[in-house]
Parts: C-alpha cells; sequence; structure tokens
C-alpha cells in the first residue's frame, strides 16, 4: 500500500481547495481524478478494505434536500479512507428553519470540521458556502445546477467499459432541464473529448443549451444508432413546475429505453442511469437488468471517486 | 431673502439652457437664470465654480419601505439617501405595510416626510386594493391626498380587464399608471434572464418575451383607453421597440431605466451573488444596447434607481428565497456617468433631463426645471470627482448594493430644496 500511495496520482499536488463543479476544473484535473479512482480500486479492493490514509480527518455531510444514496456513498467513502464523518439533514429552506443556511453550516464546522459535502435544492448554495466557510466544500447537488461525482463516476465507467472517452458519441436523455447530472456531465465529456447530444422533450431541453456544445435531439430512435452510450436521466417529477409533457405513457413511449430500441442500437451501447430510477419510465426492467446495461457498476464507482474527491481536498487543506 | 448661484454651468434642459451662468433664488423659488449678463446682487452668494447646476432629480418610484418594513428603510432615511443621490423629490412606491390603497396612509407618508424635513415625497397610489389586482383601490380619493400617480409596485396588474379599467379610471384624473410589466406566469419563479447563463447555471430564467408580451398588452389598453401607462425598469429590446412604435402613433406610453440595467448583463449571475438580483433581471448585452438606444432617441424618457433597500440578511441567503432589489439612490449619478457619459451616448443636458424634467413631465409636477419661478430646487454636481463607493457610509438603512468598493467618476455635491442646502460634501 505505501508504494501504490507513492505513485504520482497520489502524491502531486492538487490546487482546488473546493470541488463545486466541472465546469471550472481542466481535463487534465478531470483525468486525474479517474485515474486516483481506479488506483483506489486496486488499492483497497473494491473499495472494501477500510484504509487510513484520512486518519483525524473530519468530514460533514449537510444535506439540505432528501438523499439516501449518494449520502450513503459520500459516507462508506470518507469511511473507507479512516475519516470521521457527521451527519446533519434538514430540509427546507433557511427560511422557514429560522436560522439561515449559512449559520447552519458555521456551527457545523465550529465543530472542527475539515471538509463539508453539501446537498442543496438552490444553485449556487455551495459557493455561497465556500465564501463563508474555512472548510473545503464538496458539492454534492445543488438544485439544477451541477452534481460534479456524479458526472466524475458515470465518466469513470464509460472509460472502464469502453477504454476512453475521446472521441465517444454520448446521449443525455430525458429532462435536461432540471439536470444537474446533464449539465456535470456536459462539462466533464466534452472536456474530455466526448460529443455530447441531449435528447428528450423539447420542454426538457432549453435552447440556449447548444451554447454548450452539445447537439440537441428530439427523437431517440433517429440518433440511437450512432451512439455509444444512454445516460438516461431519471424524470424529475419533484423539480417539475406544471406538466412538461402530456403522460408518463407517451414519455416511455418516445424517450423510454426498451429491448426494441436496445436491438436497433449498437452492439456494445453502455446503458447508464444515475438513478434512482424509475422502471418502466425512463427504462424497462428487460433494459436495466440487461446486459449493456452499468448501472450497479455506477454505484461502485461512486464510492471509488468520492474517495478520489474527498482524499483530493484534504491534501488540499493540509490532511493527507 | 436673496441667493445667487454663480459661475456654475447651467443645465436645464427644460428650459434648454447648457452654459455659464447664475441663478437668482429668492426665497424658496427661482427669479431668474442670467446667462452672460451680470446678475443682480444677493443676501448670499454661492460658488459654483467647476460643477455643474441643475434642476433637483425626481425618482418616479422609490421603495421607502414604511410603513411595515422599518429594518430596510424609512421615510426619514430614504429621502436622506435621496438628498446624498441629488433628489429633491421622489415618489414613494405603495406596497409597504398597510399598502397605500386609501387616503390615511397616503397622508401618513406626506406626514412622515415633513417630519424628516429631507426632500420633498409625493405619494403614488395603489391601482388595486392590496395590490391584490383584483378590485381597484379608492383612486378618486388618493387624489385628493395628492397621490401623483398609480401603481402596483412589483405586483404585476394581470387580469386585462382590471388594467383596462384602471387606465380609464386613472385617465380621468390625468393620473398615470406605473406598471411592472412582465407576465406573472411567465416569470413567477424566476430568479434571472433566460437565456445562456441560466441554463448554465441551472437557474430558473425570466424570458425577454415576458416583458415584451405584458408591455405589448400595456400598450392595446392605454390606445384602447386613452389612458397614460409608464413603462417602470424597462428591460428588453423588444419592449424599447413597442414603445418607440406606440409613441409614434400617438399612444401615452412612456418608459424608465435603471443604471443597473444599464450597466450590468445576465452574465453577473455567475457569482451567484444575491445583490445582483433584480426584477426584472438583469439582461443580456443585446437588450443594454437597446436601451441606450431608446435613451438617446428620447423613447425613454426617464431613469429610475429604482431603490429597493433591503436589510442585509435578507440578502445573505439562498439565491432562490432571496427577494429582488437593490440599493441604488446614491449611485445613480456616478453609474449613469460611467455607462452613459464617458462613452458618449448621452450628452450631459440629455441625462439630466432623464432625471429632472422627464420625470417632472410624467408625474405632472412643477418641479424638475429652473425657469418660470419654479421651486428652487437644485442640485449640484461635481462631474470629474473619482470617488469609491462605500456602502457603509450611505444614508439608506440598507447596504444591498452590487456597487461596494467600485471606483466611480461625477458625485453630487450639494442639494438645496426649496431654498435651502440639505445636503453637501464641502463648503458652499
Amino acid at each position: 500500500m505505501t508504494e501504490t500511495l507513492q505513485q504520482p496520482e497520489f502524491t502531486a499536488p492538487w490546487d482546488e481547495r473546493h470541488l463545486l463543479g466541472l465546469e471550472n476544473l481542466s481535463a487534465d484535473q478531470i483525468t486525474r481524478i479517474l485515474d486516483l479512482a481506479d488506483s483506489f480500486q486496486s488499492l483497497s479492493k473494491g473499495a472494501s478494505q477500510k484504509l487510513s490514509i484520512l486518519n483525524g480527518t473530519v468530514v460533514a455531510n449537510l444535506f439540505f434536500e432528501n438523499s439516501t444514496r449518494t449520502k450513503t456513498s459520500f459516507n462508506i467513502a470518507a469511511r473507507r479512507l479512516g475519516a470521521d464523518t457527521v451527519d446533519f439533514s434538514a430540509s427546507g429552506s433557511s427560511l422557514s428553519k429560522g436560522e439561515t443556511f449559512v449559520d447552519t453550516a458555521l456551527t457545523i464546522e465550529a465543530m472542527g470540521v475539515d471538509l463539508v459535502v453539501c446537498r442543496h435544492r438552490t444553485p449556487g448554495a455551495p459557493q455561497l458556502l465556500a465564501r463563508h466557510l474555512r472548510a473545503g466544500v464538496l458539492n454534492a447537488g445543488d438544485g439544477t445546477h451541477e452534481h460534479p461525482t456524479q458526472a466524475l463516476l458515470d465518466m469513470l465507467t464509460i472509460r472502464q467499459r469502453l477504454g476512453r472517452i475521446e472521441g465517444l458519441t454520448v446521449a443525455l436523455v430525458g429532462d435536461i432541464r432540471h439536470s444537474r447530472v446533464a449539465r456535470s456531465n456536459i462539462h466533464g465529456l466534452t472536456k474530455l473529448g466526448a460529443k455530447v447530444i441531449v435528447c428528450g422533450p423539447a420542454t426538457l431541453i432549453p435552447r440556449t443549451i447548444s451554447q454548450m456544445g452539445v447537439e440537441i435531439a428530439y427523437s431517440l430512435d433517429e440518433i440511437l444508432p450512432r451512439v455509444d452510450c444512454v445516460n438516461l436521466l431519471r424524470v424529475q417529477f419533484e423539480r417539475q413546475r406544471g406538466a412538461f409533457f402530456p403522460s408518463i405513457p407517451e414519455y416511455a413511449h418516445l424517450f423510454g429505453m426498451n429491448g426494441d430500441r436496445i436491438r436497433r442500437a449498437k452492439d456494445g451501447l453502455l446503458v447508464l442511469a444515475p438513478g434512482p430510477i424509475n422502471r418502466g419510465v425512463e427504462l424497462t426492467p428487460e433494459v436495466a437488468d440487461g446486459p449493456h446495461s452499468v448501472i450497479l457498476n455506477q454505484v461502485s464507482n461512486g464510492l471509488l471517486i468520492r474517495m478520489a474527491c474527498l482524499y483530493l481536498l484534504a491534501k488540499k487543506a493540509g490532511k493527507s | 431673502m436673496k441667493t445667487l448661484i454663480k459661475n456654475g454651468t447651467i443645465i436645464d434642459p427644460a428650459s434648454r439652457i447648457d452654459s455659464l451662468g447664475s441663478i437668482l433664488i429668492e426665497n424658496d423659488s427661482i427669479s431668474g437664470v442670467y446667462l452672460g449678463e451680470a446678475p443682480p446682487e444677493a443676501d448670499r452668494v454661492i460658488d459654483a465654480t467647476g460643477m455643474l447646476v441643475c434642476p433637483g432629480f425626481i425618482d418616479p418610484h422609490v421603495a421607502v419601505r414604511e410603513p411595515g418594513f422599518e429594518e430596510d428603510e424609512t421615510i426619514a432615511s430614504a429621502t436622506a439617501a435621496a438628498l446624498a443621490g441629488g433628489f429633491t423629490g421622489i415618489a414613494a412606491l405603495p406596497d409597504t405595510n398597510p399598502v397605500v390603497d386609501n387616503r390615511g396612509s397616503a397622508e401618513f407618508v406626506k406626514r412622515q416626510a415633513e417630519r424628516a424635513a429631507n426632500c420633498r415625497v409625493f405619494p403614488l397610489g395603489a391601482v388595486t386594493k392590496g395590490h391584490q389586482g383584483e378590485e381597484l383601490a379608492e383612486i378618486g380619493l388618493l387624489v385628493e391626498s395628492e397621490a401623483v400617480a398609480f401603481t402596483d409596485a412589483k405586483n404585476p396588474i394581470a387580469n386585462a380587464e382590471v388594467m383596462r379599467r384602471a387606465l380609464e379610471y386613472t385617465g380621468m384624473f390625468d393620473r398615470p399608471v406605473l406598471h411592472h410589466s412582465i407576465v406573472p406566469e411567465l416569470s413567477e419563479t424566476g430568479v434571472m434572464h433566460e437565456g445562456f447563463e441560466s441554463t448554465r447555471l441551472g437557474l430558473v430564467g425570466i424570458p425577454a418575451a415576458a416583458s415584451d408580451i405584458m408591455t405589448g398588452r400595456d400598450i392595446a389598453l392605454a390606445e384602447l383607453t386613452g389612458g397614460r401607462v409608464h413603462i417602470m425598469c424597462i428591460s428588453t429590446r423588444e419592449a424599447v421597440e413597442r414603445v418607440r412604435l406606440a409613441q409614434a402613433r400617438g399612444v401615452s406610453v412612456s418608459a424608465d431605466v435603471t443604471p443597473h440595467h444599464l450597466l450590468f448583463t445576465h452574465e453577473v449571475m455567475q457569482s451567484f451573488d444575491t445583490l445582483f438580483k433584480c426584477n426584472p433581471p438583469l439582461r443580456s448585452q443585446e437588450h443594454v444596447d437597446a436601451l441606450i438606444g431608446g435613451l438617446r432617441d428620447g423613447t425613454i424618457s426617464v431613469i429610475s434607481a429604482d431603490h429597493q433597500p433591503l436589510a442585509i440578511e435578507k440578502k445573505d441567503v439562498e439565491l432562490d428565497v432571496a427577494p429582488f432589489g437593490l440599493c441604488g439612490l446614491e449611485t445613480l449619478l456616478a453609474i449613469c456617468v460611467e455607462t452613459l457619459i464617458t462613452p458618449g451616448h448621452l450628452t450631459w443636458s440629455q441625462l439630466i433631463s432623464c432625471l429632472t424634467i422627464g420625470p417632472a413631465k410624467l408625474l405632472k409636477l412643477p418641479h424638475g426645471t429652473l425657469g418660470g419661478n419654479a421651486p428652487a430646487d437644485v442640485t449640484f454636481i461635481d462631474p470629474t470627482e473619482q470617488w469609491t463607493v462605500d456602502a457603509t457610509s450611505f444614508r439608506s438603512l440598507s447596504r444591498n448594493t452590487p456597487f461596494d468598493g467600485r471606483s466611480v467618476t461625477g458625485r453630487v455635491v450639494a442639494t438645496m430644496v426649496a431654498g435651502d442646502i440639505r445636503f453637501s460634501t464641502r463648503e458652499l
């Protein structure tokens, strides 16, 4: 293990105090995180073995929006590295709670926290924290803005399966408008040289998104033969204001991934989904549990990516 | 008591004056302007060498926040801020608690203004009771309490039938309706301009179409009823164009613009800083260019700070829950110099017109000019003074300014109301 820790992906300096989004990371920085995640896989045998490199580091999970999967993943990742974790969950806005969001974070930080993992329903909330806290801030999803670790784990999964990112064509399908996963994936994939197509109902694709360097498509059937991966974004019923499409069956008919569509796609098509998946909406059980699906690989890669991000931010904070 | 202001550059757009000269004031009104000829003797002489001397500024919609929101601002603090910004008169928005939809509330505004004895305060009355957009407020009685115009402040009047009746009814008293012309259904959950930046930042946008559509509706209703409608804080290219075309065919429609909509674009939202959150939102460069075009050809005849003071704890929260608005009275002139004078878009005379006779005509006030025995409301400007905005020195109770720390040029050095110097930064 000591030998592995001497490798450059561990020892090279890391310049970012916070991980707020993929928009402000370079291609080299993103690759570094992916490489580090791969190294953690061999080091901790798929993250099943506990390490001690972050002993003495305290990671606070501040979740102001409901989350089970991401919070659990961050928790396990921190503990795998030997860090202590503290959980704080609260729903609702600061206005309804009496104490402001920033005051809550400052209070938690004053208990000796080195890194803050933040999930919040408002875009820019982690930026607000980063302005007020001395601790490093890791964005675990801010509203419809960014969800950097999700995009990183998607990219890690693609790279492990297909050996590269550059030159691939990746389709993000579904509710692009309300998706932080889509925005982070667009930043990350385009930086690493992939072509990105966003596909979904016109009501859920802002037209100006083409300025982010992506192609807009409204027909899944038209694009399927030329894509290497599809990432099926969850229909965000809770973020939608009013009806953006007429019915669930119509959505599933036009944009759902099913066996018929799989057969018309490229042979080695990868099917990703950030989850939690709505079976029968974004994809049928046949696809979710079939050979093209890498959904569970994504979940285990999530641990590795979060270990890598926590390690780098702790390193910057002088804790490892 | 006679006061003589001499050696200054007198700019009075209403009288088409822009030259060196002297102004004689007798008691509380102006008795004469002397250009080239020797001025008469006076009891007191103010040397305005190097200064621009112009009619006192008038802002047609200022949130005074009293009664009901005294943690943000009071009539005393708003009028003190106004004086520091060169304003000798402000029209007070009625979106207080209670709403100024009755005579008693209008009388309270006037009473508090008298107590403060800073600048003049003209009450604005509500168009609809409680700003609910349903029933007309007691507009006739409010006129008797000297309401100069009617508005539901930041609450758009969504119902076209209600707006029609409002324009017909206020037209009877020759008072305008000042409208926040934006379609509520297209803007309710928005926090910024809809465009590439809102897409990238994942923030809910307010499309330009929300402003264009409502401006078009308001023009159509003004044309139908013969009433006068004024678009507050016009922000889009198409809205300016619609106002321009309507004015050309004789419709009674006018518009104002704020300095911040001229200085900033939606790109500033990348900081996620709530100080930039205002309504209508800061738009993109093509809209800014159109606003400047509207000022240049006179389509937009008024500049307003759209002063919206808010206690800082209200702004220091997440972007979606933070209220809209920023503090603008004390920085208005400097930001206008930066956006309009320095780049050569407007002459000083054109700028002063938008701050004086423009709003005076809108509100049918005898102020906004130095001619014809007007009230002696005068603003003295040093057009070259360089200074740094320091929010902690604001007279306003609130500090919600995106201009804090900005290096600016052009400053109000003194403000005179009714012949009395009420504010000055130096000995005169």
